[in-house]
């Protein structure tokens, strides 16, 4: 497969430096990393990069030495009419396929209910976003040392949970390494610390577009049941459990995901 | 003297048993609520005692959701202090009011102002951040937000105790329309301003930058904080301010009874108690994301701490022996912190006389020792500087009590 072509993007009054990573042939596709950042997900990305054009920012604060632009978004409202000022200086062939994982799948959901015209296909991975008491969401944050294995991964031992968490022996390396994944969780999390309900409850129901829900079906941070919480507020979506398969399905399962997500995109 | 409000009797096999001090113990299962009441009226009676016993200082804090120690509201216990030291010449440390946490800040501001207004100008203004779990999980911060909403709020609570106009306040993370506060503090335009930190980071450089006095709060004893303390000094130096020392509090925790071998036989329970049952907290609630900035984080990562200890492991003979307590005779004790004050330049000795499950009595006795034996010895340590970061009213060598609000 081609390394990804890497831009750099200035916005938000220049105080934000984005890079987003563009990979592939075909109808544009924007993926949205999740609370670990964008490394973790380059195989999938790549997959997806077979049948689309995908861009892939890195939020906000996670693009390597612009780190404090986490600081200068005040909250949701900032993030969200940031990633419209990103899309449009994209200048996608719009309407195009919108990807988001977890906390990148909560951004993804916000920004097709803000401007429902935009989005063609949405496709949902484990998202955040909604909440019940009886089935609270783990904070991802805050994991014991010995639960954030089967935290994430149906399978703690298996080969993606080994690659999620390798670290390189360098310790110079084994330090960036670890800071990119920290510092990722930071500036996702300061936008859904403590609890991550920003009230997309209250505009989900403007998303317009063709939405399909993948789900890890022994997800240990949302549950499976938060799948049709999704479902049942978004008109005709569809659900796609992924079996063996934790809160990272497109790392434990990547071949399923991407088909689900690539026929769906393609349908 | 300093006081944590620690739960004094935990099960034997609490750290095995649970897996945190900090969050996690379950209220119903573990404690006793008229203990608990006992324990505040006895740290309010220990702290009240040495006063009287001729203490300079008595220091309280804020902690949330622990046994560690949880005056969730120092001002409520420092209230009492003040009321209770009243004519005496006693400085109230609240040490203190974590400012993130508090929404908005100005109650604080107003709170200290109280204490200062009931104590007739003997309040010192302690200002930490607060424990990543305090401000965090207890309180909902947003981790990534801690630090700036610190420094906002410590300028909207500067602004606010001093200003002549009324003001409007519109920052990022606090908007207030009319600020006029009522009470403002009897010193103006601020009672001293002492911020605590468990080493150098962007903290201290704040201290420094605004001339404040730094307190080292370290649980390892003078004998592991030379690095610590010796970059301080560095970046005093750096910032072009003087050594005073006094712009140096360090914590340490002290045990002093008739003899070296009773001290360290009385105080071993209490000291193993303290660092393995009170300081028993994963590293996961230390290291939420976000609570270091950056680069601070780079280098935690690429440096490891210095001579790491595991606490779990961890015997009093090896407490003592590493420097975390000293315990002795009156002279050894003295001898020791005398010493250590002079290697640490430390203005300030934040005495930890109660520690763990040790009891009022023992407490009492430590308290009369340490003030009738060592306290005189340390006194003069430093007499040639002006403490700068002591109330006025309290600054000359014996100065007369505070009368203000006594008479």
């Amino acid at each position: 497969m081609a390394a990804p072509r890497s831009r750099r993007i200035r916005l938000w009054q220049d105080r934000i430096e984005t890079e987003v990573e563009i990979s592939g042939d075909g109808p544009p596709l924007v993926y949205l990393h999740g609370p670990w950042g964008l490394p973790p997900d380059r195989a999938f990305i790549a997959r997806l990069a077979e049948a689309c054009t995908v861009y892939a920012p890195r939020h906000p604060g996670t693009t390597p030495g612009d780190e404090n632009a986490v600081h200068a978004l005040s909250g949701w409202l900032d993030l969200l009419v940031y990633y419209g000022e990103l899309l449009d200086r994209l200048e996608l062939a719009a309407p195009f396929a919108l990807v988001g994982h977890s906390f990148g799948g909560l951004v993804a959901a916000e920004l097709a209910a803000a401007t429902p015209g935009s989005v063609r296909k949405l496709a949902l991975i484990d998202p955040v976003g909604l909440w019940r008491d009886d089935i609270p969401v783990k904070n991802w944050m805050i994991l014991r040392d010995d639960e954030r294995r089967p935290s994430l991964f149906a399978d703690p031992q298996g080969a993606a949970a080994q690659a999620f968490f390798a670290t390189p022996t360098d310790a110079k390396e084994r330090a960036a390494v670890l800071a990119s994944s920290v510092w990722a969780q930071a500036c996702t999390g300061k936008f859904v610390w403590p609890v991550p309900d920003r009230g997309l409850k209250n505009r989900i129901h403007r998303i317009a577009a063709p939405t399909l829900l993948v789900w890890g079906d022994s997800d240990r941070i949302i549950a499976p049941a938060y799948a049709e919480e999704f479902a049942k507020r978004v008109n005709g979506a569809r659900v796609k459990l992924i079996a063996k398969a934790g809160h990272l399905p497109h790392l434990e399962q990547s071949e399923a995901v991407a088909k689900a997500a690539l026929d769906f995109i393609a349908g | 003297m300093f006081h944590l409000m620690p739960y004094r009797d935990l099960p034997a096999d609490f750290e095995d048993r649970y897996r945190s001090a900090y969050i996690d113990p379950p209220w119903f299962e573990i404690a006793d609520p008229d203990k608990v009441g006992q324990y505040y009226n006895a740290t309010l009676d220990e702290l009240l005692y040495a006063a009287k016993a001729g203490f300079h200082g008595l220091c309280t804090n804020q902690h949330h959701q622990n046994v560690y120690g949880f005056m969730a509201n120092p001002s409520l216990l420092g209230s009492v202090l003040a009321r209770g030291t009243n004519g005496a010449n006693i400085a109230i440390i609240q040490l203190g009011s974590t400012l993130p946490s508090t929404t908005p800040p100005t109650r604080i501001a107003e709170e200290y102002a109280i204490l200062d207004c009931i104590s007739g100008g003997r309040l010192i203004a302690g200002f930490p951040t607060g424990l990543p779990t305090d401000a965090t999980i207890s309180n909902g911060v947003v981790p990534v937000e801690q630090r700036e909403r610190y420094r906002e709020a410590l300028a909207l609570v500067k602004k606010a105790w001093s200003a002549k106009e009324i003001f409007a306040w519109n920052g990022k993370h606090y908007q207030l329309g009319m600020v006029n506060l009522w009470p403002r503090p009897i010193q103006q335009p601020h009672p001293p301003i002492w911020i605590p930190g468990s080493g150098i980071s962007s903290t201290a450089e704040y201290v420094v930058s605004n001339d404040h006095c730094f307190c080292h709060l370290s649980y390892h004893g003078a004998k592991n904080a030379t690095y610590t303390a010796d970059r301080f000094w560095e970046l005093v130096a750096k910032k072009g301010r003087d050594d005073n020392p006094h712009r140096y509090s360090f914590l340490q925790l002290i045990g002093v009874a008739d003899s070296d071998a009773e001290a360290e036989e009385l105080y071993a329970p209490h000291a193993e108690y303290f660092f393995r049952k009170l300081l028993h907290t994963p590293s996961y609630y230390q290291q939420i994301p976000g609570c270091l900035e950056y680069d601070a984080l780079v280098q935690a990562l690429t440096y490891n701490p210095r001579g790491g200890f595991n606490l779990r492991d961890m015997r009093a003979r090896d407490f003592y022996d590493n420097g975390f307590v000293i315990v002795g005779s009156p002279k050894t004790v003295r001898e020791q912190l005398k010493e250590w004050m002079k290697r640490l330049r430390v203005g300030h000795l934040l005495a930890l006389l109660q520690f763990g499950s040790m009891p009022t009595q023992l407490c009492k006795r430590n308290v009369d020792l340490f003030a009738r034996e060592v306290l005189p010895h340390l006194e003069p340590v430093w007499d040639e500087y002006e403490d700068r970061w002591w109330p006025e009213r309290l600054r000359a060598a014996r100065p007369a009590a505070a009368m203000a609000a006594a008479s």
